[in-house]
């Protein structure tokens, strides 16, 4: 009896091997199409093993297209526009419009990856992710805006632009009872892949910013998801007016180093508001960069210098300190960051001196 | 010689239609069900059922015949033959999908979706409590599946026929599915006159 047992589960056993073993064998000489390359949105490629399903492939490379049936055709939201895939499945028909069938719209999990496919996919689905990080360096750069550096983690690398921001993930603390998310820009340059920098300003019971100034330490791991926005520099040759203040520092930072690193040498004037000396920061590294930007001059302005501050610079309201420098702004572009009440001070400014309203970028940080 | 090809092909003819692996035995109710909308489908559908059948039901003979009942291990056909026909299907996917993709786009798609096919399993567990030859049971595999096949044809046929016709609500889909092969059903038992296995 125990060996007649025996026998059946070993043959059993010896059957599916068998059988796995072929199918092991098959996949490795018949499935194995090589490394394709997957161009997405016409600007970045990767190459991947070729073979599996196209959802199945992009998630392994962390591009993560929607999908509730986990790749079986049955939920049709998976759609992805591949360009030189051919016409789709019958498995496919269901969930396909005529028009999008036009577009050559595919569902990802249907589409095997046996040659080199050309896709297009909604941007922010390509950018989009979830980055674990730890706190690498705490400073104060003002008595209220604290810089934190994050280093990376998993993935280890953030691909952003100059001037996007990323969301904070703060978890529930004494504070508050829920995971809550507070947006940042990245202060530091895209070059710098694997560790960012924000600048975070103190808010009285500020969910975030109490969390970050009263709570984070270094080595604290942090998980932030992004990039987002679309506050970035507009190519072309136009003088540049940059108005900021407060934490609205930040993105302008990383456009100005990207700017320096890329060699980009165009007129830029950065007027700074603060109230006084006490709420300036980031001096030494403007000055800097006027020396790496042949064409970048930085004018810090105080509204309120304290007496003690022996401030020999510019005074008053920064909109009005650069009202006084700029006649005619009719040529030139400007990226505004800061409070509402600065962007809407700043856009009327500017455009009294006669520059056109959608030459006017702006990240609203009200 | 002749009287052994006419047992084969009476045997043949019995499984294509009087004894129709759907409609008298009720296996493969799902796909049947599922995808016997549209006439396109159910022909690629029906295809790869016709080819797994044909090439599973003989091999799980062979299974059988040299190794399970020698060692008297009657009763794991079940498990071996459930094995050997995932293993099939996914084995031959692998091979269309490199072969060709028209055939791939066609028939290649469905076989995923057969693997767990009662019609075909069942194929396999009668050809042993029927105790048929190894030729028999090729004829047996290849007419049971060219059987289904025609069920789901004629199927989607009359459902694309009825599509727009108004049906009182309780029986739009799998309702008025199932009361076709019924009617089906017995009109495929008219072919017993015909032609009857000896």
């Amino acid at each position: 009896m125990g060996l007649e047992f025996l026998l059946g589960v070993g043959v059993v056993t010896a059957l599916n091997t068998v059988l796995a073993l072929l199918l092991v064998l098959a996949e490795r000489f018949l499935a194995d199409y090589g490394p394709c390359t997957l161009a997405l949105n016409g600007e970045k490629k990767i190459t991947v093993a070729g073979g599996r399903d196209l959802l199945a492939t992009l998630k392994d490379q962390g591009v993560f297209i929607p999908s509730a049936c986990g790749g079986r055709g049955s939920c049709g939201l998976c759609k992805v526009t591949v360009l030189n895939g051919g016409a789709p499945l019958a498995t496919e028909l269901p969930w396909l419009k005529p028009d999008e069938i036009a577009r050559h719209i595919r569902l990802a999990c249907q589409v095997r990856v046996k040659h080199d496919l050309s896709l297009q996919l909604p941007p922010q689905w390509l950018e989009i992710r979830q980055y674990r990080t730890t706190v690498s360096s705490l400073r104060d750069l003002t008595h209220d805006i604290k810089e934190v550096r994050l280093r990376l983690v998993d993935p280890p690398e953030i691909e952003f632009k100059a001037g996007q921001f990323i969301q904070f993930e703060v978890p529930p603390y004494e504070r508050s009872d829920e995971t809550v998310y507070r947006a940042y820009s990245i202060a530091s340059p895209p070059s710098a892949k694997n560790e960012i920098e924000l600048e975070i300003r103190y808010v009285p019971n500020g969910i975030c910013t109490t969390y970050v100034h009263r709570h984070l330490r270094l080595g604290d791991p942090v998980t932030i998801n992004g990039p987002y926005g679309d506050f970035t520099l507009r190519p072309g040759e136009r003088e540049i007016i940059a108005i900021a203040g407060g934490s609205g520092m930040a993105p302008l930072k990383s456009i100005l180093l990207d700017m320096a690193e890329k060699e980009i040498a165009r007129r830029i004037r950065y007027f700074f508001g603060a109230r006084a000396l006490r709420d300036l920061f980031l001096l030494e590294e403007m000055k800097t960069l006027e020396q790496r930007i042949p064409g970048f001059e930085f004018i810090p302005a105080l509204s309120k210098p304290d007496p003690m501050d022996a401030w020999n610079g510019e005074t008053g309201l920064v909109t009005d300190v650069a009202a006084r420098y700029l006649p005619d702004a009719s040529e030139a572009e400007a990226y505004l960051c800061g409070s509402s009440f600065l962007i809407q001070a700043a856009i009327k400014m500017l455009t009294s001196k006669g520059m056109p309203r959608e030459r006017i970028y702006f990240d609203d940080f009200g | 010689m002749i009287a052994a090809f006419s047992s084969w092909f009476a045997l043949f003819f019995s499984a294509v239609f009087t004894q129709n692996i759907l409609l008298t035995n009720y296996l493969g109710m799902c796909p049947f069900l599922g995808a016997s909308r549209e006439l396109k489908t159910s022909f690629g559908l029906g295809a790869a059922v016709v080819l797994v059948m044909t090439f599973t039901t003989p091999l799980n003979w062979l299974l059988y015949h040299s190794i399970l009942l020698p060692l008297g291990l009657e009763y794991l056909a079940l498990i071996a033959f459930i094995s050997l026909i995932a293993a099939f299907t996914q084995l031959t996917e692998l091979v269309i999908m490199r072969v060709s993709d028209s055939l791939h786009a066609a028939l290649g798609i469905f076989l995923p979706l057969i693997t767990v096919n009662c019609a075909i399993l069942g194929a396999s567990l009668f050809m042993v409590a029927r105790r048929y030859s190894f030729l028999q049971t090729t004829a047996y595999g290849l007419g049971g599946g060219l059987g289904w096949m025609l069920a789901l044809l004629a199927m989607a046929g009359i459902r694309q026929r009825i599509a727009k016709n108004r049906l009182p609500r309780g029986l739009e889909g799998a309702g008025i599915a199932l009361i076709i092969a019924g009617i089906m059903a017995m009109a495929f038992t008219a072919f017993t006159g015909m032609a009857t296995p000896a």
